[in-house]
């Protein structure tokens, strides 16, 4: 590698399968440009692949906020594996050494990250909700402009802020769904700096560029399946959620009836995902995925902060429940305190009328706009 | 062939799943002191994972954790089901680790037995839900990596014309899984999809219950007696040798050869700036009653407000 410069800069490691980058890496390079802004330093964009996926993807970076993307392509990088990754990210960031690196909290990103961070010797924080700038006062030191990382923790009863006022790079995972989007803007302009990767049996000292060497590939991916997204929860405006109220895989058919009657999409809590009612890629809150519909129903949850974490910031909730203490009816804005299975029908009854004795709605309306 | 070592990493940690209302305080907040401590739930699937290897492997499942003395009890419970030995880290100078200096005491205790073949632990601890201390235990020991591991397809065991060995294990992604191919050593973490853990043995249980833990700097581990089928209550002879099937190995950082600045809160990059305790809020929702009448006018509003239809 040449000379470490100290860039200072902001980085995102992003994730990328086939020349599509993963949504949270987009989501993080709208934070790291406001981070980078008040920071008044340039953002990076890390981005390693097969040479196709590469050169595709370098250009929506820049459009995302990135001011450098440093595109390490090879065809040993084609699919990503841990430790030729971990490789590739630990030199970039010792040859530019930038104050922040952010990664997505997804499988990758937290299989990833953890090992730059040992290689490193710096600190790390997983599973992000918030992040921002702020100082710390410590043994009588004053530390300036710090990444503030904010995460839930212990089972989500804490939210914990974190820093790491000694160590360079500051390194945080980030959830999926929590940072907003970016509007892709395609004026944009930043450089693509082509990082050079070559193979070779043993280390070399390199002056140029990355080796990677078979220690570095002896894992190899024997076959990755991924099925279509058979639920789309992130992009569904009305969620109807069941947990352990609804009481049977039976009584779930209640709860997609009513998810199909108003065009939601089906989700669920743990609970009810680990008794086996539903699937878990209907599961909602800190392990399962993260929503924010324009409305939210939950049925029969009693909501743990797990749950809640998860979809706490719909635009609208509406609980129903039989216990008026169930924890669910403090975030909620409508509570309804009543069995679900006489409280559904009426709900469906009653939108089915349009809530006023009215004429039925035709079920193309209905089905508008969801994701079911 | 030589004998398959198999390392079980595994925490003890505070039930957080199941706050009760014993443990909510006025304010909303939860005492945490008021948890009861529990072998952390992905790492007894790891242990279970590592016993089942041994089913059909010539193979010794070692267990370590880290953590205050009270923590032997999680290496009792590993006993319990049938781990061969068991050890733990405790010394004042672990003590505010984050997942970095975690990592390095760990790795140097899976060093000072001589490394392993596999390394084993849960995906995450239910307290912090980092996930980091499987890959940066792995980074430390220069191992390879196979993270959120739910099943094992396949272990070729060390030795003969298999070389190092091989192990293949599929581990779940975003909407699919993928399988892995690792030569040995490797760490894996598992999650709690993997399987059911066995529980504790009632014979096993009677076998050591009896047992303490003893300060053991040194490591021996022929103290396990191959040719006997019998456990026993652990002695430990007057020159300082064990004479036991299995007993608890205690070390410090001394015993480690750690260096003391990479340990506990010194060696840890991270601080805490902050704790805010989930606060329930006083519910500001409107009620609605549950009747035709009060679900219509609700869904009327709704509909309105365009957030229906």
């Amino acid at each position: 590698m040449g000379e470490p410069v100290n860039t200072n800069d902001v980085w995102v490691v992003v994730e990328q399968h086939d020349g599509v980058a993963a949504e949270v890496s987009l989501e993080l390079l709208g934070r790291a440009r406001e981070l980078a802004d008040r920071l008044d330093v340039r953002v990076g964009a890390v981005l390693a692949g097969a040479d196709d996926a590469v050169r595709a993807l370098a250009p929506t970076l820049v459009a995302h906020g990135a001011d450098t993307v440093y595109a390490a392509a090879h065809d040993d990088l084609a699919a990503y594996l841990a430790l030729p990754y971990s490789t590739v990210v630990s030199s970039l960031i010792r040859e530019h050494r930038p104050q922040i690196v952010l990664y997505g909290a997804t499988t990758a990103g937290r299989d990833l990250a953890p090992r730059v961070a040992s290689a490193l010797r710096t600190g790390l924080t997983a599973d992000c909700t918030d992040l921002r700038i702020g100082d710390h006062a410590m043994k009588g030191e004053e530390y300036r402009d710090l990444l503030y990382q904010i995460r839930p923790a212990f089972g989500g009863n804490i939210v914990a802020t974190i820093i790491s006022p000694l160590h360079r790079p500051q390194m945080a995972t980030v959830r999926e769904g929590v940072m907003v989007m970016p509007e892709a803007d395609g004026s944009r302009s930043g450089t693509i700096v082509e990082v050079p990767v070559r193979r070779s049996s043993s280390p070399v000292h390199d002056t140029d560029g990355i080796t990677l060497t078979d220690a570095d590939l002896v894992v190899g991916l024997v076959r990755r399946v991924q099925e279509e997204k058979r639920v789309d929860l992130k992009g569904a405006r009305i969620v109807v959620a069941g947990g352990v109220g609804v009481g049977s895989r039976e009584g779930f058919a209640l709860v997609e009836e009513l998810a199909h009657t108003v065009g939601g999409v089906v989700g669920a809590s743990r609970a009810a995902v680990d008794a086996g009612w539903i699937a878990h890629d209907h599961q909602i809150g800190q392990t399962g995925t993260t929503v924010r519909p324009k409305l939210y129903i939950a049925c029969g949850i009693s909501g743990s902060v797990q749950h809640r974490a998860g979809m706490d910031q719909s635009a609208r909730i509406l609980a129903i429940n039989d216990d008026p203490l169930a924890p669910i009816f403090s975030v909620a804005h409508y509570g309804v305190v009543g069995d679900l299975h006489k409280v559904i029908p009426l709900l469906i009854a009653a939108y089915k009328t349009k809530g006023t004795g009215g004429e039925p709605v035709p079920a193309a309306a209905a089905s508008d706009g969801g994701a079911s | 062939m030589p004998q398959l070592r198999i390392v079980v990493l595994v925490k003890q940690v505070p039930d957080t799943a199941n706050v009760t209302g014993e443990a909510m305080k006025e304010d909303g907040t939860i005492n945490r002191a008021a948890l009861p401590a529990v072998f952390n739930p992905e790492d007894l699937n790891a242990l279970e994972e590592a016993l089942k290897l041994r089913d059909r492997h010539d193979a010794r499942v070692t267990v370590v954790t880290m953590g205050p003395p009270a923590a032997v009890q999680v290496l009792r419970e590993s006993l319990y089901r049938g781990a061969d030995e068991v050890i733990l880290l405790t010394d004042k100078a672990f003590a505010g680790a984050d997942t970095l200096a975690t990592s390095y005491a760990l790795s140097l205790a899976v060093r000072k037995i001589g490394g392993a073949d596999l390394v084993l632990c849960g995906r995450q601890a239910i307290d912090g839900d980092t996930a980091q201390v499987g890959p940066q235990t792995a980074e430390k020991l220069g191992y390879p990596q196979i993270t959120c591991v739910s099943r094992i397809d396949e272990l070729v065991a060390p030795g003969g014309a298999a070389g190092p060995g091989a192990i293949t294990a599929t581990r779940s992604i975003e909407d699919g899984f993928e399988t892995l191919t690792s030569t040995l050593p490797c760490l894996l973490t598992v999650t709690g999809e993997a399987n059911d853990p066995r529980p504790a043995s009632v014979k096993l249980v009677m076998t050591y219950k009896a047992i303490a833990a003893e300060a053991m700097p040194g490591y021996d581990d022929t103290y396990l007696d191959p040719e006997s089928d019998e456990a026993e209550i652990c002695m430990v002879g007057r020159d300082g040798r064990p004479v036991c099937r299995a007993r608890i190995v205690q070390w410090d950082h001394v015993a480690l050869e750690a260096d003391r600045e990479a340990l506990g809160l010194r060696g840890s990059p991270t601080r805490v700036k902050e704790i805010e305790s989930v606060v329930l809020a006083q519910s500001e929702a409107r009620m609605v009653q549950p009747d035709e009448a009060g679900i219509g006018e609700l869904v009327h509003e709704l509909i309105e407000e365009h957030i229906l239809g």
